[in-house]
């Protein structure tokens, strides 16, 4: 089995032409952008919003915990039966690829709202207090304070979406579209286990590897003060503009000391 | 200045936080709102920047309605220090302090300029600009936002608690340097604290606000602690105010005697006396030691560290203190060096108490007024 699966998974055949390994990982890629992208574009405004004025948190929080009980089939054939019409007449795959786009946003809106909400609302009270109280206006508390100290958590919202809509991106095959899901599909229906299971595990290695992109991503986009990543590296990494004594001074402290050193202890009547 | 006018704070559900609260907070000078928790201090010093939005009542600024003014524009123009500094995490420290000139549009190297100066004066170096706030202790993040609400050069400051959540001694050494750095700066601030030891401390005027909002007496602190108007403001300031209230008393001339001292390293074997006095190379004051309990040379473990040492221009308090605390009763007393001058025992510090006036009342029919 596993061998008919590498062989299926290294034969030439395969990697080549159209619905090959190489272009159904990109139409897989493709459908899977889309469904984030559309998804993120409801989901973290909405986060933002919920977390920033507090307002519509029971709602938000409920709705997505509801979305995330939808089955993803039952709403990928409902979706057909009602769209198939209204694309009856326009070229063939849309009337397949719009349902599944549609369904893989739907399942991708739970953790990215889930994440952008909680991200904001977990921004220190304190830091949200003094922005504004330094005067920024909502708009500036949101964007220069809320937004990057929520970093950390909408990425994990959006990675764990993006995990789930790849594995998921499988199941437009079922409608006749296209994806990585065309081998689960097409190798069931002749029986052809290698091809189903070479299939399977490509999809699990582009979600792999996708996540593992975000991830580093992520690395660069976080600022290092919230990873708590503080090594001379990431200080070197951040010298933009500093004047050079600050940052020769800043490379020759250890994080260990910065605790200990301060060097304005001084006590003001000595002990007789 | 800073006028509070008929300020009241109700909220909808009927609560009280300040009530019809009338006080002037003058310029270049620090107003203290002291008071227990629900007392309404922190609304108090919040409507000034309205965060909180009064229900009746006007604030000015020098003279203008800090109602009619847009909130973000008068918030710009206010320094604000938190209780737990607020900084922001994904920002270093340079950063977190050039965050309101660059709200307001300064230039970019002057704001550079100013912040990294900034954090010397607050006592941070060069090299914790690049740091972030998560590798600073509660001390440093403080000293932080204090050098961040400086940033922009505001006329008016308010600070909320700002000290309250580092211990002791980083506290104690944090309200001096803020005092010496208040010295220069000469702001007009509004200080919100629970600890009446602090209020006296900070304070050139203290408001102590009792539950409901009510103002309890605004005064001196000196005043405050010879004069309390009555039972709440005397049993908040405290069983000892007599003693804290001599830290408001210069030391008058004090009969002085001069004492027979050894450097560190002698021997006190020829000293006929109890304890003797063991100093350095300069005639600083280290520690009393018992001469007929030392065989050889005295050495620094040796030394009895437990008295106190007072300036000879300090206050009374310290002097007392020095005195009490010595374990030869004689009472350290240097100058403003730090050298040796001579000791004082007790009783002739507690004479020249007596002999010093206490503040007396000026307007008896209104004891709360601040003495002018």
């Amino acid at each position: 089995m596993i061998a008919s699966t590498w062989q299926w998974l290294t034969d030439p055949v395969n990697w080549s032409g159209p619905g090959s390994i190489p272009n159904q990982i990109l139409t897989h890629l493709w459908y899977s952008a889309i469904a984030l992208f559309v998804a993120s574009l409801i989901a973290i405004p909405a986060g933002l919003a919920i977390g920033h004025t507090g307002r519509g948190r029971f709602f938000g929080v409920n709705l997505a915990a509801a979305a995330r009980a939808i089955p993803s089939l039952g709403l990928l054939f409902l979706m057909v039966l009602w769209l198939f019409p209204k694309f009856s007449g326009s070229s063939g795959s849309a009337a397949f690829v719009v349902p599944s786009l549609i369904v893989l946003a739907v399942l991708a809106i739970p953790p990215i709202l889930a994440g952008a909400y909680a991200g904001v609302e977990g921004v220190d009270p304190a830091a949200r207090d003094a922005a504004k109280g330094m005067g920024m206006t909502g708009m500036q508390v949101l964007r220069r304070v809320e937004i990057p100290n929520a970093m950390p958590l909408i990425f994990s919202g959006f990675r764990s979406a993006t995990l789930q809509v790849i594995a998921t991106a499988t199941l437009a095959a079922v409608v006749g579209a296209d994806g990585l899901g065309r081998f689960l599909i097409d190798g069931q229906k002749i029986r052809d286990y290698p091809q189903m299971a070479g299939g399977s595990l490509v999809v699990a290695i582009l979600a792999l590897v996708v996540d593992l992109l975000l991830g580093t991503i992520q690395r660069y986009a976080v600022s290092p003060g919230l990873t708590g990543r503080r090594t001379s590296a990431s200080r070197r990494g951040r010298s933009d503009g500093v004047s050079g004594s600050a940052e020769s001074a800043g490379r020759s402290n250890t994080p260990l000391d910065v605790e200990i050193s301060d060097p304005r202890r001084t006590v003001d009547s000595q002990p007789s | 200045m800073i006028v509070f006018d008929g300020v009241t704070k109700k909220y909808p559900d009927g609560t009280v936080a300040v009530h019809d609260l009338t006080l002037e907070a003058p310029t270049g000078k620090i107003t203290v709102l002291v008071g227990p928790s629900g007392c309404g201090k922190t609304t108090s010093l919040r409507m000034v920047n309205r965060m909180i939005e009064p229900s009746s009542g006007t604030i000015s600024l020098d003279g203008k309605d800090t109602g009619r003014m847009k909130a973000s524009e008068l918030r710009r123009g206010i320094g604000y220090v938190i209780q737990h500094a607020g900084l922001f995490p994904n920002r270093t420290v340079l950063d977190n302090v050039e965050t309101v000139p660059r709200l307001v549009g300064m230039g970019k190297k002057e704001t550079r300029d100013r912040a990294m100066q900034l954090l010397e004066q607050v006592g941070l170096g060069a090299d914790y600009a690049k740091r972030y706030p998560s590798q600073l202790s509660g001390g440093q993040q403080q000293r932080v936002g204090v050098a961040r609400a400086l940033a922009a050069d505001p006329p008016v400051m308010l600070m909320d608690e700002p000290f309250s959540a580092v211990d002791p001694v980083v506290r104690d050494q944090l309200q001096d340097e803020f005092l010496r750095l208040q010295d220069d700066l000469g702001k007009t601030i509004i200080f919100v604290t629970h600890d009446i030891d602090e209020a006296i401390k900070m304070g050139d005027q203290v408001a102590v606000m009792r539950v409901g909002g009510y103002l309890a007496q605004l005064a001196e602190p000196a005043y405050l602690l010879a004069h309390p108007v009555d039972d709440f403001v005397a049993d908040f300031v405290g069983r000892d105010r007599g003693y804290r209230g001599l830290s408001f008393q210069a030391a008058p001339r004090l009969p002085l005697a001069s004492e027979r001292t050894i450097t560190l390293g002698e021997s006190a074997r020829d000293v006929d006396d109890d304890w003797v006095l063991v100093v350095d190379g300069d005639n600083h004051p280290l520690g009393w030691v018992e001469p007929r309990r030392i065989d050889g040379e005295v050495t620094s473990e040796r030394l009895h560290r437990g008295g106190t040492v007072a300036r000879a221009s300090g206050p009374l308090r310290a002097v007392l203190d020095a005195a009490l605390s010595s374990p030869s009763r004689r009472g350290v007393v240097v100058d403003d060096s730090g050298a040796l001058v001579g000791t004082v025992r007790p009783h002739e510090v507690l004479t020249a108490i007596e002999e010093a006036e206490r503040p007396v009342v000026e307007n008896p029919d209104n004891p709360g007024a601040p003495a002018a």
